[in-house]
């Protein structure tokens, strides 16, 4: 993730923004640069013989786009939709996926001093998804790596051949 | 040069493809016995831009094929060689040859040198040969002259005499040689009292006074600069009298025809991306509508009149782009002719074609991809459709066979026709051909099914397999050609009378005709095409196979059902099969019964693709934007029978 163009502008040295979301208790961040845009949850059309995981499809602006709920992927968090569910549309790997969580919380920046290394512990969430922890002050950041997440076989958003 | 051309070369392959279909259209319809100057001069046009153009970047094989090229046709245009029908067939064959040199500068395959060598000397051969005229004139002047030498010249050539001052003049117009002729004379007449004299090249404005040795001296210069009228060969030739001097015409200012109009070239792309654009917009229109609709049209009544408005914009816009990508179906059809001729003559059958509609527009990627199914329609029809003029003669019909291609709108879609007055289909023949091949058929099969049974693999009743038609691959590719654009095939025949082929395909390749289905809650697309008729099953009318398939029995028929909330792992909205309809499609001579909950309605949708943020989804070809703004998926029938 040694990509320059991830460099935010203002950073210094290699500082990186992080959007923050929460999944039941834990806070997660993925690269600012990955989001295209936060939206409300809308009907999804959903797409018979997919995990449940899999939402369906929505029109977003004429693009077909894919949506998956974090949430039940990972068994976190309560399982609602409501005005306040949030979904984040993501610019990944040249695709367009729109993830549902359980809020928004900011965007922080982090140098790299503020990220340790993710410890070998075993979860739902594969550690090579993990790209580190984000210490920030008293809050705990998991930095996912979203575009290799979703593009993993494990999320089934892509073709076996292209996985 | 430091001028990078290959940035130009693109338009050069653009327009010299131009060019050579241009040229070849315009030989094609050229009268042989009297060629228009007008059509000879384009032709010249059209060669000379692609000379122009190929010499400018260093295309030097085409430059010296269309070099050879325009000689012929120089000396066509100016008068001074009769068109010939070797001559055309020169010509379409120097085409050819520039086509294949074309597509090779393209990298799309491989020069054939050999052709170019032969085009270019038979070319050359025919610009020389006739300058060399084998019809010779020649003036004889003698003091008599027997009435049977008169019908002898005469019989070698043309001849016309006078008589002047006691003598007869005559000139003769003839391909035998001079000794023949002086022979043939001195027959007749003494041989001091003859006269005769070649001439060159006589314009017949020489008066002149007597039959001398000086004739050559008024010679006009032996190469001709085309300032009199040509004479014609079946002419009187204005004997002795001035002829007024006609300005050449050849040199006309170079009018283009009339339908000309100014033209941008622009990618492809940028037009597809306006067009999605254009197909968002419909759809916000149409969600902004529905939720207008809801307001109480007597507080918002300018607001609804706007929005009425806004609808019939959009629509004038989205009509005027996706006529962009409209191309007139002239562009497939043009090529015909060229088919036919070149056919016709290797069957040694007589055969017209007719074109009827050229100007119907279709999408672009449709006038691609149909003009290999459509080549093969025709080159069938031609094959075995039309019998040989004795055959033809034998069952009291014109020895020319007719060849029909029509070109027409119907509702939202455009039919292609392919029809013939040729022997038509061999009902007999098919049923016994199929039932050789583990058909199921029988005697009482309505006609149209029977030639439905054409579109099977490996069909084929030709008598003799020819290396035009009759091995059987073919048909079943046009059928499957033909469906992949979304269009449907259909036969109408008659033994004796003919046959008709007629393609309906969909405006455009981005629209589908669908009916629009519920499965439990959700909305799925059948495509329209596919589905052969829908209807209400009892429950008498269900079995079962082993307890488990079940089969609708249909007229007699015994039909698959697939039912899709079984298949979607749906919830029914019912238990009770009577509640819900059953929608018959068929798919590669195959049928299914597809059980759903309710028909919703038939739509024109757009289609997305699913794959470009998603993956595959087994059934589903793809998905559409309701004018809700909700997502339906449009079901792949085929797949579904597959599974």
């Amino acid at each position: 993730m040694a990509n320059p163009n991830q460099m935010t502008e203002a950073g210094a040295e290699s500082s990186r923004e992080f959007l923050t979301f929460t999944l039941g208790a834990e806070e997660y961040g993925i690269d600012i640069l990955k989001v295209q845009e936060i939206r409300g949850y809308d009907t999804v059309t959903s797409i018979a013989n997919t995990p449940d995981f899999i939402k369906g499809v929505i029109n977003l602006r004429g693009v077909i786009v894919p949506i998956v709920d974090m949430r039940i992927k990972f068994h976190l968090g309560q399982v609602e939709y409501d005005q306040f569910t949030v979904v984040i549309i993501l610019n990944v790997a040249g695709r367009v996926v729109g993830i549902v969580v359980d809020g928004v919380s900011d965007v922080v920046a982090l140098s790299p001093e503020e990220i340790r290394a993710a410890p070998n512990f075993s979860s739902r969430l594969d550690t090579q998804f993990i790209m580190g922890l984000g210490a920030l002050e008293e809050r705990m950041l998991i930095l996912i790596d979203i575009e290799k997440l979703m593009t993993s076989r494990e999320m089934e958003l892509v073709d076996e051949a292209s996985a | 040069m430091s001028v990078d051309m290959s940035q130009f070369y693109q338009i050069f392959f653009d327009e010299a493809e131009e060019h050579l279909a241009e040229m070849e259209k315009l030989l094609l319809s050229l009268d042989i016995g009297n060629p228009g100057t007008e059509e000879l001069n384009a032709i010249f046009r059209a060669a000379h831009s692609i000379k122009g153009g190929s010499g400018t970047f260093g295309f030097t094989d085409m430059a010296e094929v269309t070099h050879v090229l325009e000689t012929l046709l120089d000396k066509l245009r100016k008068g001074e060689l009769q068109l010939r029908t070797e001559m055309v067939d020169a010509f379409l064959m120097a085409v050819d040859v520039i086509k294949t040199q074309l597509a090779a500068h393209r990298g799309e395959g491989e020069r054939d040198e050999s052709a170019e060598v032969e085009v270019c000397r038979n070319l050359e051969e025919l610009s020389e040969n006739q300058t060399l005229d084998p019809m010779t004139r020649y003036e004889i002047a003698l003091q008599d002259l027997p009435q049977p030498l008169i019908e002898q010249l005469k019989r070698i050539g043309e001849a016309q005499i006078e008589e002047k001052e006691g003598e007869f003049r005559i000139l003769l117009l003839t391909s035998e040689s001079e000794l023949v002729i002086r022979e043939m004379l001195e027959f007749f007449v003494p041989t001091d009292a003859v006269s005769m004299s070649k001439v060159e090249e006589s314009y017949g404005f020489f008066d002149t006074p007597e039959e001398d040795e000086s004739f050559g001296f008024f010679e006009p210069e032996p190469e001709p600069y085309g300032f009199f009228e040509p004479e014609q060969v079946e002419e009187a030739y204005g004997f002795f009298e001035p002829v007024v001097e006609i300005p050449k015409k050849a040199e006309e200012p170079k009018a283009k025809p009339a339908v000309q109009s100014e033209t941008i070239r622009v990618s492809v792309e940028k037009v597809d991306q306006l067009i999605n654009l254009v197909g968002e917009l419909v759809i916000t229109e149409a969600m902004l509508a529905q939720t207008a609709a809801g307001l109480d049209s007597a507080v918002f009544e300018k607001l609804q009149a706007s929005l009425a408005q806004l609808e019939r914009n959009t629509r004038d816009l989205q009509e005027s782009v996706m006529s962009i990508r409209m191309m007139p179906i002239s562009f497939v059809f043009n090529r015909f002719p060229r088919v036919v001729r070149d056919l016709a003559a290797k069957l040694e059958k007589q055969v017209e074609l007719a074109t009827e509609g050229e100007t119907t527009e279709l999408d672009k990627g449709l006038i691609e991809r149909i003009a290999d199914p459509l080549t093969h329609l025709v080159r069938n029809s031609l094959d075995h459709g039309i019998e040989s003029p004795e055959k033809r003669v034998a069952s009291g019909k014109n020895p020319k066979g007719k060849i029909m291609l029509r070109a027409f709108h119907r509702g939202g879609s455009i039919v292609i026709e392919v029809s013939d007055d040729g022997g038509g289909l061999n009902r007999k023949r098919i049923l016994e051909k199929a039932a050789s091949r583990g058909i199921p058929v029988h005697e009482g099969m309505p006609d149209g099914e029977v030639w439905q049974l054409i579109f099977e693999a490996g069909f084929s009743t030709a008598e003799v397999v020819t290396d035009i038609s009759g091995r059987g691959v073919g048909m079943d590719v046009v059928k499957r050609n033909i469906h992949e654009l979304g269009g449907r095939i259909e036969i109408e025949s008659k033994e004796g009378m003919g046959t008709r082929i007629s393609i309906s395909l969909p405006l455009t390749l981005a629209i589908l005709d669908g009916m629009s289905i519920g499965v439990s809650d959700q909305t799925l697309i059948i495509p329209l095409n596919c589905i052969v008729e829908t209807l209400q099953p009892r429950k008498s009318e269900i079995k079962s196979v082993s307890g488990e398939k079940r089969l609708l029995g249909v007229r007699g028929e015994y039909v698959p059902m697939v039912v899709l909330h079984e298949v979607f792992n749906l919830p029914p909205k019912s238990q009770d099969i009577e509640q819900g309809v059953a929608v018959i499609v068929e798919v590669d001579g195959r049928k299914v019964a597809l059980f759903v909950d309710d028909l919703l309605g038939q739509h024109q949708v757009v289609i997305k693709s699913l794959e470009s943020n998603y993956r595959k989804v087994h059934g589903i070809s793809g998905a559409t934007i309701m004018g809700d703004g909700s997502v339906a998926l449009i079901l792949d029938v085929s797949e579904l029978l597959a599974a």
